[in-house]
């Protein structure tokens, strides 16, 4: 064994009070660091899955049409804000109405190239064509007003994946099939294989056959979705052959905005990202990862400190012992290595118990509250990241805050410190 | 080696030569504690460095040592003047050719007896060797501590820990030992034992020996008594026939 590994080892060794604090203190920082991220990784993934669950990452919609400013009559087409902040109060009345056009369907303008299109840019993994709009359904007496989306079942399979989320029958729109969701199959007292009668704004109505029941896990989605085929939804909706949106699944979820963003200019159409859907709810994420860094950092401050200041009362516990080394040709720079290999070794060892102690809490935390399906309430992610990026942080510390007492260990007169310890 | 390079009339290359140092301390108040020192140790020599408290001696051993280094004048080890070696050079050398046996034995508490005799080898070589455990073993049995090799230090008697720290200084072959009080700390049984061992090394193995004591019957049985006072040497005699 290298002479800087046998003192080093030897020193902590034979600490043990100190060696042992040092090693709670690391252990501590290390456990809480990964027993926070990996809780808080985890509430973060759980709550995006179960957002992305039931929402395409990237919406592509025709441009709204400009709200119309009907003005004393005359109809124009400018800012209305830039209108309207030109009344004073006391004028003369006027007669200021902002209306927008029409609820109807546009489709978009030859949407096969389009998607084609879509699908040409960096990130975007599939896309699916949609028709959406609003309906009744009508089932007996009961009647509840519907989201109707026409889908092409290959493609939105590849967007939200529906076979997986299946409560009963099976995914399957061909002709007049339907699939809906659990919370409207309830409300209907409808099962598998029964009729539902759809009816949209144009008194138009369609007869469907339930093939299957899903259940996505968002109430307002398992309430609403009506899913038909294409063909079916654009008959209903008045949009021969057109679609009103066309729905786009990406790589890495994080840049769905920067891929939205490409999208719109190269389609000349509004995209919007999940996250700017979404936008609340990441800003809620994004506050509680700042703060769980910050929590994080400050553990990292406390560890650190904690070892430089075992390690410098060491070094002057062992002033006439270093100078006694160094008498005997040992170099500064050995001593150097003495005090830094112990830091790298404090770092190790807690990392270690530190790993075992976030993952115990981790586990325990988890299995403390479950759902009625079994999985936590709150989940945990242990990742292998997690793991390596405290080992890094862990030996970064022990160097780091190594480095002033063993360059203060390095720096002392030999002479002075046998004789005056 | 060339420690014994042939030199005018026939005396060899001291193995230390000390020209005009002085050593100063204090930065306001400047005090000159060494005045000017000059000393010559031969290879084989046993010289007893003597005088009153604070006269200067274990300022000098730390100079000779090159734990130190002097305020001005020259200090040669083997012919190396010191002065334009950096803290390196200067450990390296100071590793090789020079061991120190102080008043408290100073063996490091956290490894036996047989480690600490071992450790400036392995400081040396970087790692420890079976070569370097073997001639360890056998310094501590030239001590009489063969039976000891695994104690560690707070299971030795002072006068044992002494013979544990000279086989330390020994271990390595040094050219020159130096000791401070090596007996100061020991009762006059085992005072006598201690120096008898370093005096036997001495012939055993032709190294230059400085050893700084207070004992006069010590003193006596040295081949050389330097007496210094006031950071000056006064006298430099040989011991007056037992
Ligand atoms: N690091 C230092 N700083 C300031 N003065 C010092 C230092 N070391 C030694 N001195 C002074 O130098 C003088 C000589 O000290 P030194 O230790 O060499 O004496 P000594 O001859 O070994 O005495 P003793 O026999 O008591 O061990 C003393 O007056 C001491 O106060
Ligand atoms: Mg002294």
């Amino acid at each position: 064994m290298p002479f800087e590994w046998f003192v080093a080892l030897r020193y902590l060794r034979e600490g043990r009070i100190q060696t042992v604090l040092i090693l709670l203190g690391v252990s501590t920082g290390v456990g809480v660091i990964i027993f926070l991220s990996a809780l808080i990784t985890g509430l973060q993934s759980r709550l995006i899955e179960s957002t992305l669950g039931s929402q395409a990452h990237v919406v592509v919609r025709p441009p709204e049409e400009m709200p119309r400013l009907l003005h004393e009559g005359r109809v124009e087409g400018t800012d209305p804000a830039a209108v309207a902040r030109n009344l004073a109060p006391g004028d003369e009345a006027l007669a200021v109405r902002l209306e927008k056009p029409a609820q109807r369907l546009r489709s978009i303008n030859q949407w096969p190239q389009v998607m084609r299109d879509i699908e040409q840019v960096r990130g975007v993994t599939d896309v699916s064509p949609l028709v959406a709009g609003s309906a009744f359904v009508t089932r007996g007496e009961a009647s509840r007003s519907v989201a109707l989306r026409g889908i092409d079942p290959e493609r939105f399979r590849r967007i939200i994946d529906m076979p997986e989320h299946m409560a009963a029958g099976t995914f399957r729109v061909q002709g007049t099939e339907a699939v809906i969701g659990t919370g409207l199959a309830t409300d209907l007292g409808v099962r598998v294989g029964d009729r539902i009668r759809v009816l949209t704004a144009g008194d138009r109505a369609d007869i469907f056959t339930i093939s299957g029941i899903f259940d996505l896990e968002n109430k307002g989605v398992n309430d609403s979705w009506v899913l038909v085929s294409l063909k079916s939804a654009q008959n209903l909706l008045d949009l021969a052959g057109g679609i009103s949106a066309i729905e786009a699944r990406v790589d890495r979820i994080f840049t769905a905005e920067t891929i939205a963003r490409a999208v719109a200019r190269r389609t000349g159409l509004v995209a919007e990202s999940w996250m700017a859907i979404n936008g609340q709810l990441l800003v809620g994420l994004r506050s509680q990862s700042s703060s769980s860094t910050m929590i994080q950092a400050f553990v990292v401050v406390a560890v650190a400190l904690g070892i430089a200041s075992v390690l410098v009362v060491w070094v002057v516990q062992k002033n006439r012992e270093i100078g006694i080394l160094r008498a005997f040709g040992t170099t500064r720079g050995q001593v150097l290595r003495v005090f830094l290999i112990q830091g790298l070794l404090l770092g190790a060892a807690g990392w270690v118990v530190g790993v075992g102690i976030g993952t115990v809490l981790s586990y325990i935390f988890a299995g403390l509250a479950t759902n009625p399906d079994g999985t936590p309430t709150f989940p945990v992610n242990l990742s292998w990241q997690l793991f390596a990026g405290t080992l890094v942080m862990a030996l970064g510390v022990g160097l780091l805050s190594a480095t002033a007492p063993a360059r203060r260990a390095a720096g002392l007169d030999p002479a002075e410190a046998i004789h005056h310890g | 080696m060339a420690e014994r390079m042939p030199a005018g009339t026939g005396s060899g290359q001291p193995v230390v030569l000390l020209e005009g140092v002085t050593r100063d301390y204090g930065r306001d108040v400047v005090t000159r504690v060494l005045k000017g020192v000059d000393l010559r140790l031969a290879a084989g020599e046993f010289t007893a460095l003597v005088g009153p408290s604070g006269s200067g001696k274990s300022t000098l051993l730390n100079l000779v040592g090159l734990l130190d280094r002097a305020t001005s004048g020259r200090v040669c080890l083997e012919g190396v003047d010191t002065a334009g070696l950096d803290d390196t050079a200067l450990t390296r050398l100071r590793g090789r050719s020079i061991g120190f046996v102080f008043q408290f034995h100073h063996l490091l508490p956290a490894f036996t007896a047989l480690e600490n005799v071992m450790l400036p080898g392995i400081a040396r070589d970087g790692r420890p060797s079976d070569a370097l455990r073997r001639k360890a073993e056998e310094m501590l049995d030239r001590m009489g501590m063969s039976d000891r090799l695994r104690y560690k230090p707070g299971q030795l008697s002072g006068g044992q820990q002494q013979r544990v720290a000279i086989a330390r200084a020994l271990c390595l072959g040094p050219r020159l030992i130096l000791a401070d009080e090596p007996t100061g700390n020991l009762d006059t049984a085992a005072g006598a034992q201690v120096f008898e061992l370093l005096r036997r090394i001495n012939r055993e193995e032709r190294a230059a020996f400085l050893v700084v004591t207070h004992d006069q019957h010590i003193a006596d049985r040295c081949d050389r008594v330097v007496e210094l006072v006031d950071g000056s040497i006064v006298s430099e005699h040989a011991p007056p026939p037992a």
